[in-house]
């Protein structure tokens, strides 16, 4: 175990590489979930508000 | 129409590729990560060292696939950019689109980690040499796409806009593959062949095969999850929209 994270000494820049390569992944995975929900929610406003103007232009 | 234009037709309607893209998806990121799971157990644990370069070189396994997919999903883009610029298919110009901030991660991904393999092994972390160049002015060009697509308002004038910009762009793909043999760079050649034997021992290559697949799907995964989402913007006034947004507004508050 020690010598797996001792990579030979060469330690540092293979799991900062390993550690970079993870963490783009990561938010890649990540954006394009939190964007689809701030759309839905924008989304499901927008038509509640339509609903609401609708509703009470008919009295 | 035959049956396969029908089919195409189809798929390229927003609601059904939504549908579609939405089941295929998480497969794909599972899979990519199962594969993933495999090829660096495989790369980190049971290849051996390399003779000159010790456990540097298992970098590797994450530089080359991350290069590879620099240059593959680049050129997914350009020919979804050129069916978008053509036959003005709504689908293909959201694809192309999609495509740039997943290249521009994976291309930034093979700059550091060649950068942090160079240190150890060149001694130093960067060299304006062809093969480094090239790929430098590769993230450029995602970066000129993607901002290019986000400083223009209209969207789909935006899109044609940044596909053209892409479409331009593609002459560098094979600058950065034959860098290596066209100039006399500091990079190293290529050890992996498609045709004929690669330079490469088995034990070595196995995971950088494996990795290369599961950064493959781990790439549509992200296109599809990126196109999704921009369909849904593009598409906010329609019925399908709305559906799925109270749907989703519902699911969660249940």
């Amino acid at each position: 175990m020690a010598d797996l994270l001792d990579m030979g000494g060469y330690g540092f820049y293979v799991w900062l590489s390993y550690a970079v390569f993870f963490a783009v992944l990561a938010i890649d995975y990540v954006a394009p979930r939190l964007r689809r929900r701030s759309v839905l929610r924008e989304v499901a406003a927008q038509a509640r508000r339509q609903q609401r103007r609708s509703s009470g232009a008919a009295p | 129409m035959n049956a396969l234009t029908l089919w195409f037709h189809k798929l390229g309607s927003p609601p059904i590729f939504d549908r579609i893209a939405g089941r295929i998806q998480p497969w794909c990121f599972a899979l990519a990560i199962v594969l993933g799971a495999v090829g660096l157990y495989g790369g980190l644990v049971m290849a051996p060292a390399d003779y000159q370069q010790g456990d540097a070189f298992r970098i590797i396994y994450i530089h080359v696939p991350s290069a590879w997919m620099s240059l593959f999903i680049y050129f997914v883009m350009g020919v979804n950019a050129f069916i978008a610029l053509v036959w003005r298919i709504k689908l293909s110009e959201t694809l192309a689109m999609a495509c740039a901030p997943v290249g521009a991660a994976f291309t930034f991904v093979c700059l550091v980690t060649g950068s942090l393999w160079g240190k150890p092994t060149w001694g130093t972390w960067w060299v304006w040499d062809a093969r480094l160049t090239s790929e430098l002015v590769l993230l450029f060009l995602y970066l000129g796409v993607i901002g290019l697509y986000a400083a223009i308002e209209d969207r789909r004038k935006a899109a044609r806009a940044a596909g053209f910009l892409a479409l331009i762009g593609i002459v560098n793909v094979p600058i950065v593959h034959f860098s290596v043999t066209w100039w006399n760079t500091l990079h190293q050649g290529s050890t992996v062949r498609m045709f004929g034997k690669s330079t490469i021992t088995g034990d070595m290559l196995w995971p950088l095969l494996v990795m290369a697949l599961a950064t493959k799907l781990w790439f549509l995964g992200s296109l599809l999850a990126r196109s999704r989402v921009a369909l849904l913007e593009l598409e906010g006034g329609k019925d399908w929209v709305r559906a799925a947004a109270l749907k989703d507004e519902g699911g969660r508050d249940g």
